[in-house]
């Protein structure tokens, strides 16, 4: 199976040590990995803006780059859900690799059978359900299941788990008050777990919660879960 | 095809939203009340085991229903009309008011009853009557509390979700007659709203309702409420006068099992809903029955094939009870009678989205409001629909086909993400960012680029 990562632009710029975990996970797993060099963004920005037309080459590039490719993973719900969903209504011949295209719990799960991944993790970790990945994606339990078979993690629940953070995309600019209000309810909830970390499927919503958390001086951290599961022994 | 006018739009969305994300005692009653109702409703819908299917069901029905809305509107006209009903059809709000208007100044009449009606807030009919020296009283409980206060509505099942037991009973002593001593306990308040709305019940010669449903084959009207109030003005006024917006049209009787069971559950959270009033033009209450068929702009919403959905709603409000945008803001932002999610894809068709640009980008498209439609409304894939149509600033629309035009070029891109890198290498986080991130560090700190991209990285061998 030749398996593709799709970074994101915002793991690409921001958080390259979400797409190193990725890579260390797969290999330690026992499968190659590759990164084609052409890849850029797949346009979810611009389509949920209401840019089609500035959406459209993107789509088109992403259908190139990866079709040659068995599966592609991404360490992203939302822009999975961005391909899985909305590349067939855009972009018809897109539908092929898009359908291709997993988020990584699902690669891990339903693809590659795996359950526990050989982590170790010794922190108290709240897992937050990002919308794309819970509603679009149907993740499920997935992320979870293989959180819970990390050494040593002290899994806690989160309250208010399935409500979004704000962020939103442009919304958290365009409208910044509501998008602070929701934030500084998902920061409340997270620092009331006690955790020491607060994990998700994507680096953009913990980029947003992260921001809130270090605005109010908390000592909470975010990781995206990939780190957590490619943690512990050859890592 | 003309668009929609009357209560339909209002300030932009997040300038209205600020006062109100201000107002801590809302935001309070807000939590608490939908998140009772989003309890209750999870609760039951958990009980019935074809939900899913049920859901399907519905939306088969109505998208079924918006193919044939025309030859469905004129066999009800026909039905309604051979059991006594005289139907009108109104092409916009201000014709609507004028019809209704007509008919009751043609009985002599100087006060009328009403059951909560969304379709008569939408076209303001109340403000209309008022112009003519017709006082409308609103008998359902919350609408009355709205109406007492000179307030609008911000809820589509709870218009008063916005107030709470103790505004109520303030409210109640200073303008509701005899209820000078009323307490805050909610049997309280009913209780006196229900000896003030007695007389009106009683005395009351016309009425004026909505309909949830209207039944193509046999022109039968359906009302569904919880209080009474609405049975009391469907029999007893010698008058009944109905506005039903075209979109309620369900082509057979048989159809209703499906709608009267997704809707209380929905709705109020309750198997099935206390009171259920159906008439079929003139029977045993009132002798003289109009029905005013309401267009505004929906035949406009009708002609877009992925906007059409939004005709599909059945007004339960689960949408807003879940939306943690609307938790937080209320009704009111939306400056439309159809606040929240189905709001802000309901009102920019009804009236041109040029008049409601910023309602499709209230929401964080996260979908809470399609995992609970009843009738599955894709309400994030018709906002992004509406956000393709909707006005953009000149700056917004160059930065992103810049954006754009960087993306699509793998060269060009990695350039990007270089030239990104480098200068900010040393710090982490920025806490004061320039405009327009600016709206984005007014509460959080931003992240800087890495030092070196992914990309980078993968080249030198991760």
């Amino acid at each position: 199976m030749r398996l593709a990562l799709f970074i994101t632009c915002v793991n690409d710029l921001v958080y390259p040590a979400t797409g190193e975990a990725v890579v260390r996970l797969l290999r330690r797993l026992g499968h190659a990995v590759e990164f084609p060099g052409a890849q850029t963004c797949c346009g979810q920005l611009h389509a949920n803006s209401g840019y089609r037309d500035e959406a459209l080459p993107l789509v088109r590039h992403y259908a190139e780059v990866f079709a040659p490719y068995d599966a592609v993973v991404t360490p992203s719900g939302s822009c999975a859900a961005m391909v899985r969903e909305w590349y067939p209504r855009l972009v018809p011949e897109a539908a092929d690799v898009a359908a291709r295209t997993y988020e990584l719990s699902e690669l891990l799960t339903d693809v590659l059978g795996v359950t526990d991944t050989g982590a170790s993790y010794p922190h108290r970790v709240a897992y937050h359900p990002t919308c794309h990945g819970m509603r679009v994606l149907g993740l499920g339990e997935r992320p979870l299941r293989l959180l819970r078979a990390v050494r040593g993690i002290d899994l806690v629940p989160l309250p208010g788990a399935e409500e979004c953070c704000g962020f939103g995309g442009t919304f958290a600019l365009k409208n910044a008050g509501v998008s602070a209000a929701m934030l500084a309810d998902k920061c409340r909830a997270a620092e009331s777990t006690g955790a020491d970390v607060l994990a998700a499927a994507d680096n953009s919503c913990l980029a947003h919660i992260g921001g809130g958390l270090s605005r109010a001086g908390s000592g909470l951290r975010t990781v995206h879960y990939a780190e957590i599961l490619a943690a512990g022994e050859g890592s | 095809m003309t668009h929609g006018t009357g209560n339909l739009s209002g300030a932009d969305f997040p300038r209205a939203a600020l006062p109100l994300l201000a107002d801590d005692r809302l935001r309070r009653n807000l939590r608490h009340a939908t998140g009772t109702i989003r309890a209750k409703r999870a609760a039951v819908v958990g009980e019935v085991d074809d939900w899913e299917e049920l859901r399907e069901a519905g939306r088969a029905i109505k998208a079924h229903t918006m193919r044939h809305l025309p030859e469905l509107l004129e066999r009800f006209e026909e039905a309604a009309a051979a059991a006594g009903a005289t139907v009108h059809w109104a092409r916009d709000a201000t014709e609507a008011c004028a019809i209704i208007g007509d008919l009751i100044a043609a009985t002599g009449e100087s006060e009328v009853v009403k059951v909560k009606s969304m379709a008569t807030q939408e076209i303001g009919l109340n403000e209309a009557l008022e112009a003519r020296g017709i006082t409308a009283v609103e008998t359902d409980l919350a609408e009355l509390i709205v109406q007492l206060a000179g307030d609008t509505p911000s809820h589509i099942l709870v218009p008063a979700i916005h107030k709470n037991r103790g505004e109520i009973r303030d409210l109640f002593r200073a303008a509701m007659p005899g209820a000078q001593d009323v307490s805050d306990e909610p049997a309280d308040l009913a209780a006196a709203a229900r000896r003030h709305l007695r007389e009106k019940f009683l005395s009351a010669k016309v009425a004026v309702s909505g309909a949830n449903f209207a039944v193509a084959e046999t022109g039968t009207l359906v009302v569904v409420e919880s209080e009474g109030n609405g049975r009391m003005c469907l029999t007893l006024p010698e008058t009944l006068i109905s506005l039903v917006g075209v979109e309620k049209i369900v082509p057979s009787f048989a159809d209703l099992e499906v709608f009267l069971r997704l809707l209380p559950r929905s709705s109020t959270g309750e198997r099935m809903n206390p009171y259920t009033s159906m008439w079929t033009g003139v029977a045993d209450g009132p002798s003289a029955v109009h029905i005013v068929l309401l267009d505004n702009g929906r035949s406009a919403v009708l002609a877009d094939e992925v906007g059409r959905q939004a005709l599909h709603c059945i007004r339960c409000s689960a949408c807003l009870n879940v939306c943690p945008v609307y938790e937080r803001t209320g009704g009111h932002a939306y400056g439309s009678v159809y606040p929240g999610p189905i709001g802000a894809i309901l009102s920019p068709q009804l009236t041109g989205v040029a008049a409601n640009r910023s309602l499709p980008f209230a929401s964080t498209l996260c979908g809470a409001c399609y995992e609970v439609c009843p009738v599955k409304i894709d309400i994030p894939r018709v906002l992004v629909h509406l956000r393709q149509e909707a006005p953009k600033s000149p700056v917004e629309r160059a930065a992103m086909r810049a954006m754009s035009w960087v993306m699509r070029d793998p060269r060009r891109y990695a350039r990007a993400l270089r030239a990104a890198a480098l200068p900010l290498r040393r710090r982490r986080t920025l806490r004061r960012a320039p405009w327009p991130l600016s709206a984005w560090t007014a509460a959080r700190d931003l992240p800087l680029p890495a030092a070196k991209s992914f990309r980078e990285r993968w080249k030198e061998g991760v």
